[in-house]
């Protein structure tokens, strides 16, 4: 970016967009992203992005519409908003809410994310002598048939600058590594992964810690070829905090976005069995569940300062001791539904307009051990990173995979078993929530798909290790 | 919007501008593609049948590989539109490229760039402007409670490189994807083309409002079990779309990833009644892939329950020592085309007799890999039908279904026709691409949930 003759270019185009509109906005984005593969010890890929451009945003006769432009000069943004204010008056007439200036809020400030190293000292050298040591250290034996070691980069300048007089600059280094091993022998197959996910610098391409972790997948993709199928049956379940983000992400974060409540999502990713009405009566789970939304947490990958409508994000709880309190809404959905919300109007990038998206949902810890939880179980089984996913258009019904189970006899640990699934209806599914740990983990994903025209989005998900009381299980094909 | 005219006659010149550009700039021991990923797109969502959002997106996208000392580097960047300012910006990509080559492992796999030929395709249409779009996409849906997304204009890909090699495809297309609501029910409906027109607009929207209808009927309550079960096209071409999901590529089979290894072993089969293969005659992609390599018209994947190849892009046929067919890298279908069976449509209830008609499934998802089951939900219109007759709507219910049963021994007939799904993705870009899908019939259906 640049940023002094961004600004200076901005307020031009506020400027001369204010002439016919209400009010202006203008995001600038820049964003640079360096995917790295090495399989097999062979370079896979080295692809590198850099995508900026700008959204002109503007408020006529009630009704906010959008134009992207990559083309920043003072002319392309004035051509810009003429797109944006003609489209936007024409729809107007049709709009679904009516606004003010009021859901665009006048702030100023920063953000700088969490690191120790920034992204762009960071040498691409170092980046792959990580990956080849993760892809060597996977090989042990010749039934491990592909080791592939992935780091993606993303280096992200925002700007948001409003005929208001908002004016904000916020600055993201982002990871996301992922170390795969997959195993086959015969028909079998099967694969382990590791991924660490966040806003770091360089301080994430640590070679000692990758080639651990590549051990580990490795063996456990072997452990897992030679170990039965899960069994069937409804048993008590343990799923660790890389499988409670899924759990999480589908099952509470979709279904609280306000605007899916509201409807927007229907033809999409679907409406949600949430309802207005439900905001502080519903019993969302048991007593042992707090939920909070939290933009705050260092290296968790959605920390931010400001959502896109310029509002400051801050933590809120939404589901307290099982009651829902609270929704995942912008300034634009607590207007129109009336019901307190979050921080979350976000866009995926300068080309899409910001919709109600998660950010950093956690669930809070408990005051278990993970021996403690153990404990508890008689008849069980501990299930740890997601394989698959598949949840209904109103979050009810869903059946979740993972990669690796560990079945649980008399409160001990006891055999490795492959292909563990389990499904479930939401509320009553964590309602059978029984424990939960002390020691929380962050994870974290850039590819949470939503939205018309689509959009993927990072979100973070801090969870510790929750036990379940009689959930259906099961495994593969025998 | 500018007109789709001069929308594809300036990226046209511009990238021709460009292009040369960066490959006049090339070394010795250099060579490079480019590629180019463009659109001008009205997008409009819709929600309760006014317009929630609306937003105009232009964006070029450039994207350079660079070979040099046997290495492979590829950056992108979004290009304004003004020849100079995009000229020192490729520039600026061309030596970071040049400086990453430095520091990179050689790269065995690469396949060198080479002249694949010449094309160029556009396709005109006729789209109307927000102004007039707007008022005709709502009155015909008055008193609908409509959501959907509308996207229209020019979507363009093109691809040159330093051997000499030229590829150029424009489209004018739209289309509005659309859900028609009465309380919890709802009925999908998709209209698509190359020219508006407003009655046939109401065409499909009066047909999803018959659907719609149906669903006034009590809802039964079916409990999981297996049923005798009717996808209709866009349900089956949903089940298809998994096998784009690794199923079909060499790599994913090479490298243990293949919920089809047992297929590609002869451990299963499937049924003699299916056949489909790519068919890039249906007009929805380009034939050309990123490396410029063109696809043969059409290429058959499964004949009458056979495997007869896989996708096989000629970076995968270079590691694995295969033969490749112009596959994408992702080696997944682009143009996929299923072959029709015998069951005509007004046959369609009595052949199923009892059990259920399912109009859309939801979330797909592998759910044991290795016996390629595939888990989704049932949504929209799906109904319970008992003698050839809709008794009514359903609840949703979750299945869990191998496609080596419901594509092998379970299947029991294909539709006598076929419907054109065309790609309706919009991450990152409106998608190109597409499918045409029967409908299929299948025994003992699992529902689990």
């Amino acid at each position: 970016m640049r940023p002094q003759q961004d600004f200076a270019f901005a307020q031009g185009a506020l400027a001369y967009a204010r002439e016919s509109a209400e009010w202006a906005g203008l995001r600038y984005s820049s964003e640079t992203t360096a995917s790295r593969c090495i399989r097999n010890d062979m370079p896979e890929k080295n692809e590198t992005s850099h995508d900026a451009g700008a959204m002109c945003e503007v408020l006529v006769e009630g009704h906010f519409g959008y134009a992207a432009t990559a083309d920043t000069s003072a002319q392309g943004l004035q051509r810009a908003f003429d797109r944006a204010i003609a489209t936007t008056r024409t729809a107007s007439a049709y709009k679904a809410y009516g606004f003010t200036p009021e859901q665009r809020p006048v702030v100023t400030g920063q953000y700088q994310s969490a690191r120790v190293q920034p992204l762009n000292a960071t040498c691409l050298a170092d980046i792959t002598d990580c990956l080849r040591a993760a892809s060597a250290a996977m090989q042990g034996s010749d039934l491990v048939v592909n080791r592939s070691a992935r780091a993606m980069t993303v280096q992200t300048e925002l700007a948001y600058y409003s005929s208001s007089g908002t004016a904000i600059h916020q600055s993201f280094d982002m990871v996301n590594i992922e170390l795969a091993a997959t195993a086959a022998q015969g028909l079998e197959s099967q694969t382990r992964t590791w991924a660490h996910t966040g806003q770091f610098g360089g301080e994430a391409f640590d070679r000692l810690r990758w080639v651990a972790q590549a051990q580990r997948v490795a063996a456990e993709a072997l452990e897992l070829l030679r170990a039965d199928n899960c069994p069937t049956g409804a048993m008590d379940l343990i799923l660790m905090p890389d499988q409670m983000m899924l759990q999480i992400h589908e099952s509470i974060g979709h279904p609280l976005e306000l605007d899916r409540i509201l409807g927007d999502e229907r033809n999409y990713a679907g409406w949600s069995f949430v309802k207005p009405a439900d905001f502080g009566v519903l019993r969302y789970g048991s007593p042992l569940m707090n939920v909070s939304f939290d933009p705050g947490v260092r290296h968790e990958l959605a920390s931010y300062a400001f959502d896109d409508a310029g509002n400051p994000a801050r933590r809120e709880l939404l589901i307290e001791g099982g009651i829902l309190r609270r929704g995942l809404g912008s300034l634009e959905s607590q207007q129109r539904s009336g019901l307190p919300g979050v921080a979350n109007f976000r866009s995926a990038s300068w080309n899409r307009a910001p919709i109600d998206r998660m950010a950093n949902l956690n669930l809070e810890p408990g005051q278990s051990t993970l021996d403690e939880l153990i404990g508890q179980v008689e008849n069980g089984v501990l299930m740890s990173t997601n394989r698959s996913w598949s949840i209904d258009d109103y979050r009810n019904k869903f059946q979740f995979g993972c990669e690796r189970g560990q079945l649980i006899r008399n409160g001990k640990l006891a055999q490795v078993v492959r292909n563990p699934n389990y499904r479930g209806v939401t509320v009553d599914f964590w309602s059978r929530l029984a424990g939960v740990g002390k020691e929380q983990v962050a994870y974290g994903t850039p590819y949470c798909g939503k939205g018309e025209p689509s959009q993927v989005i990072r979100v973070g998900h801090a969870s510790p290790a929750c036990l379940f009381k009689g959930v259906q299980v099961f495994g593969g094909a025998a | 919007m500018m007109s789709a005219c001069d929308f594809m006659a300036h990226v046209r010149s511009h990238f021709d501008g460009v292009a040369s550009h960066v490959l006049g700039q090339l070394a010795a021991g250099e060579a490079a593609t480019l590629n180019l990923s463009a659109e001008d797109t009205l997008y409009l969502r819709f929600n309760a049948n006014r317009v929630r959002q609306n937003t105009d997106v232009r964006q070029i996208g450039l994207e350079l590989q660079l070979q040099a000392q046997g290495r492979t580097v590829e950056q992108s960047c979004m290009l304004s539109g003004q020849h100079e300012a995009d000229c020192a910006a490729m520039t600026d990509v061309l030596q970071a490229c040049r400086a990453e080559v430095a520091v990179l492992d050689v790269d065995p796999n690469q396949v060198p760039i080479v002249n694949h030929g010449h094309s160029a395709e556009e396709f005109r249409g006729v789209l109307l402007p927000a102004n007039d779009l707007v008022p005709a996409i709502l009155e015909s849906a008055q008193g609908c409670d409509l959501a959907g997304l509308y996207a229209g204009g020019v979507v363009i890909r093109a691809n040159r490189n330093s051997a000499g090699q030229s590829h150029w495809f424009a489209t004018e297309s739209f289309f509005l994807d659309y859900s028609l609501y009465d309380g919890a029910k709802a009925a999908k409906g998709s209209y698509a083309g190359a020219r508006w027109d407003s009655q046939q607009w109401a065409s499909s929207v009066q047909r999803t409002m018959l659907l719609l209808e149906k669903l006034k009927r009590p809802t039964v309550d079916v409990k999981p079990g297996q049923y005798r079960t009717y996808l209709a096209p866009r349900a089956f071409a949903d089940l298809l779309g998994m096998m784009g999901w690794n199923a079909l590529s060499a790599a994913a089979w090479k490298q243990g990833r293949s919920p089809f290894k047992k297929l590609l072993e002869g451990e299963v089969k499937l049924s003699a009644l299916l056949s489909f293969g790519e068919n890039f005659g249906l007009a929805l992609t380009p034939r050309f892939n990123s490396q410029g390599e063109v696809s043969q018209s059409t290429l058959a994947l499964v004949e009458a329950g056979a495997l007869r190849s896989l996708l096989v892009s000629s970076r995968t046929a270079k590691e694995y020592g295969l033969t490749g067919n112009a596959a994408e890298e992702g080696e997944g279908p682009r143009a996929l085309d299923v072959a029709c069976g015998t069951l005509a449509e007004a046959d369609i209830l009595q052949a199923l007799g009892t059990g259920l008609y399912l109009s859309n499934v939801h979330y797909l998802n592998w759910s044991d890999p290795v016996s390629a089951r595939v888990t989704g939900m049932t949504r929209y219109a799906c109904f319970w039908v008992e003698n050839g007759e809709i008794v009514g709507p359903i609840n949703d219910l979750r299945w869990d279904e191998s496609l080596f049963d419901a594509l092998g021994p379970k299947l029991l007939a294909l539709t006598d026709w076929a419907e054109i799904d065309p790609a309706c993705e919009t991450y990152y870009r409106r998608a190109l691409g597409g499918s045409r899908v029967p409908g299929a019939l299948v025994d003992g259906w699992t529902f689990t949930l």
